[in-house]
């Protein structure tokens, strides 16, 4: 092969080399991906809670106990079956998320889960979150409600502990 | 579906053509299966060092990801980089892999297996790499994690949210990193090995590194790319802030844009629908069955160079039925794809025998070595012209039926490999041709996977059955041209030329040795 050929294809070769490298190297970090805007937030709401059970408990009368093995007479019996979570995400006065959530497991007597992400604009807000965990009570046992200020790019969990009820952090 | 397929095809033959222009048999389209193997190496090497100062705590991690990229940024830096960018161009190579083998109907037929194993390795690399992304634990990690998190919940596996994981700074443990560092390093690896080995189950001498000139150069643009343009974190990952603009591995993390838009679900039927597709595509629609080899057992002495020479392993050796001691090759149909590779291994195809009708031990039913003799014969014995030369080519090249003129004639074949090198004997001792063309696809590029490399080596007197050395080697001619028809036609001119020097010469005076054009000579 003439020198000049040869020295043509080197540079060929390396032109491909560092055609590839670009390629690997722009697609590596470009273009930039904006997955949350200057003026959003977000508002994360996750909630593991085990509803209240379906039915009344009642108690057991002294025949129905005497037929039962003695290990097993437990004097107070309960449904099985646990209430659906209802939850309720309220944003400046306007219904964000409305969601009834089935409890877990094959019997329906484990925590009903519940996680939702929101992208809300950034500012102040007033952010209230209800929880009901009982199809027999009325109302929604679990209501908090507060001006909470959201920062761009700020993202607020909102989480649920049966002592303490709803909290945001 | 087929219009498709040629249009895939149509779109690569450009690049393809330049690449073999510039790196001949070693361009870096002949071997990118290999490539992808050798850049997980690459990957394996750089990420066992970067681990080695990788701490597997929520506090730590990035801490220790951003004292190795910049406190050891001559070593710890660049192997990063070249842990990524390596990563990267192998999910390049893979993506171009898969598109080139459909765009060449390699994945029906008996290489349904090879294509069907492939599937999960994507799944592989992937979980590979978006794994690594959540190491860094920088804000990309945080985002990756998030979503994937998100991802996974929309499917009935676990009851608890995954996603409740990165609720607070509080709801994530070290134990995460250690699990993930587990899955990063050995799980998935092992997993990806496993894979690997099963796709290339059914080819025989598969092909796993690339030639070293490419190897190296592709090492060196890596390596200078991680010079030019370090990778480096985003800010650490903070789960009270969520993060906004990202410079996002376009490679890897293409699902996460998709999820933002799309949602869960859309994104779920989209990698479930396209993995499903990949998986029926073999049978989408489902090949035409060609005939398979054939074993006569009168002229099988059982001497294994087709057992030895097939690229699929479709052929396997027995106890021969009627000669004691002796062995028979049997074709397994489900394996073999007709590529007549084993008709030219076979030393009974030999033309010069004296036999009424020639049959092979083994041969194609379509095309006996009997019609190959007489079609060659028979176009020899039509030429006309100072140098006569035959052509042999492959189906899968460009077709030297365009080159048929007074002095020339195109015999096809299925495979280069498909000729019995004691055609070419027959063709230029008994029949007078001046020279003889073998012509087929792009040198290491073959359609049967090993049929140009058999030729070489068979011409050569390396591999059995060989051209015989009383044949003057200048006056065969390989070419492996592919489908460029005009390297084809300048190759077949310029060894005319060649032979017409030498016979211009004189007996004293030796012509050349015939080069081939766009590949090696004889």
């Amino acid at each position: 092969m003439p020198e000049r050929g040869r020295a043509w294809r080197a540079a060929g070769r390396a032109l491909a080399y560092a055609l590839f490298a670009a390629f690997v190297g722009f697609f590596a970090v470009r273009p930039a991906w904006t997955h949350l805007g200057p003026g959003e937030a977000v508002v994360k709401v996750s909630i593991v809670h085990r509803g209240k059970p379906l039915g009344e408990c009642r108690e057991r009368s002294e025949e129905e106990l005497a037929r039962l093995p003695p290990n097993m007479r437990i004097k107070t019996v309960c449904p099985r079956e646990r209430s659906p979570l209802e939850l309720e995400v309220w944003l400046d006065g306007r219904l964000l998320h409305r969601e009834v959530k089935a409890p877990s497991g094959l019997h329906h007597d484990g925590p009903s889960y519940i996680y939702h992400r929101f992208v809300v604009p950034a500012g102040e807000h007033v952010l209230r979150v209800r929880l009901r965990d009982s199809v027999r009570a009325a109302g929604y046992p679990y209501d908090r409600s507060e001006r909470v200020r959201l920062d761009p790019g700020r993202a607020l969990a909102v989480d649920f502990d049966p002592a303490e009820g709803i909290r945001f952090r | 579906m087929r219009t498709l397929l040629r249009l895939l095809r149509g779109a690569f033959e450009p690049f393809e053509r330049l690449a073999y222009r510039l790196f001949g048999g070693e361009s870096p389209f002949h071997h990118l299966g290999a490539l992808t193997i050798y850049l997980f190496w690459v990957v394996l090497a750089s990420g066992l060092y970067v681990f080695a100062f990788y701490e597997t705590s929520v506090a730590g991690a990035y801490a220790s990801v951003e004292r190795l990229t910049h406190e050891q940024w001559y070593l710890g830096g660049v192997m990063r980089s070249l842990h990524r960018y390596a990563s990267d161009a192998a999910v390049l190579t893979l993506g171009l892999h898969i598109l080139r083998e459909l765009s060449r109907d390699h994945h029906r037929g008996p290489r349904w297996f090879s294509w069907l194993t492939g599937v999960p390795n994507l799944w592989m690399v992937y979980m590979l790499g978006i794994t690594g992304y959540w190491m860094v634990w920088d804000e990309l990690a945080q985002y990756v994690a998030v979503a994937t998190a998100e991802l996974l919940d929309r499917l009935p596996i676990f009851t608890d949210p995954m996603a409740r994981n990165f609720l607070t700074e509080g709801s994530l443990s070290d134990r995460f990193f250690t699990l993930l560092a587990f899955l990063h390093l050995l799980g998935l690896p092992l997993i990806l090995v496993g894979t690997i080995w099963l796709h290339i189950q059914r080819i025989s001498r598969p092909r796993i590194h690339p030639p070293r000139r490419l190897a190296a150069g592709t090492l060196l643009a890596l390596l200078a790319l991680a010079l030019v343009q370090p990778a480096t974190s985003h800010g650490p990952a903070d789960l009270t802030r969520e993060p906004q603009v990202l410079h996002l591995d376009w490679f890897y993390l293409p699902v996460y844009p998709l999820y933002d838009v799309l949602g869960a679900s859309v994104v779920w039927g989209l990698l479930w629908g396209g993995t499903l597709l990949l998986c029926a595509l073999p049978w989408l629609p489902r090949r035409r069955r060609v005939p398979v080899a054939e074993v006569d057992p009168a002229w099988c002495n059982g001497c294994r160079r087709c057992f030895s020479d097939c690229p699929y392993g479709a052929i396997d050796m027995a106890p021969h039925p009627d000669k004691r001691g002796k062995e028979i090759s049997v074709v397994d149909p489900a394996l073999c794809l007709s590529c007549g590779i084993c008709e030219g291994a076979c030393p009974s195809a030999t033309p010069f025998r004296s036999v009424r009708e020639l049959v092979s031990g083994i041969e194609l039913p379509q095309y006996p070595v009997q019609v190959l003799r007489e079609r060659a014969r028979d176009a020899a014995r039509r030429l006309r012209g100072p140098v006569r030369i035959v052509v042999f080519g492959c189906g899968h090249a460009a077709d030297p039926a365009s080159l048929a003129r007074a002095d020339t004639a195109a015999v096809p074949l299925e495979c280069a490999a498909m000729l019995p090198p004691s055609l070419v004997e027959y063709l230029i001792r008994r029949e007078g041709v001046d020279g003889v063309v073998i012509a087929g696809c792009r040198a290491e590029d073959c359609e049967y996977r090993l049929g140009t490399r058999w030729v070489e080596e068979r011409i050569a007197g390396a591999r059995e059955p060989h051209l015989r050395r009383n044949v003057p080697r200048e006056r065969v001619a390989l070419c492996w041209a592919g489908t460029d028809a005009a390297l084809l036609r300048r190759c077949v001119e310029d060894f005319r030329a060649r032979l017409a020097r030498a016979a211009g010469a004189g007996d004293d005076e030796a012509p050349p040795a015939a080069a081939a054009g766009g590949g090696g000579g004889a």
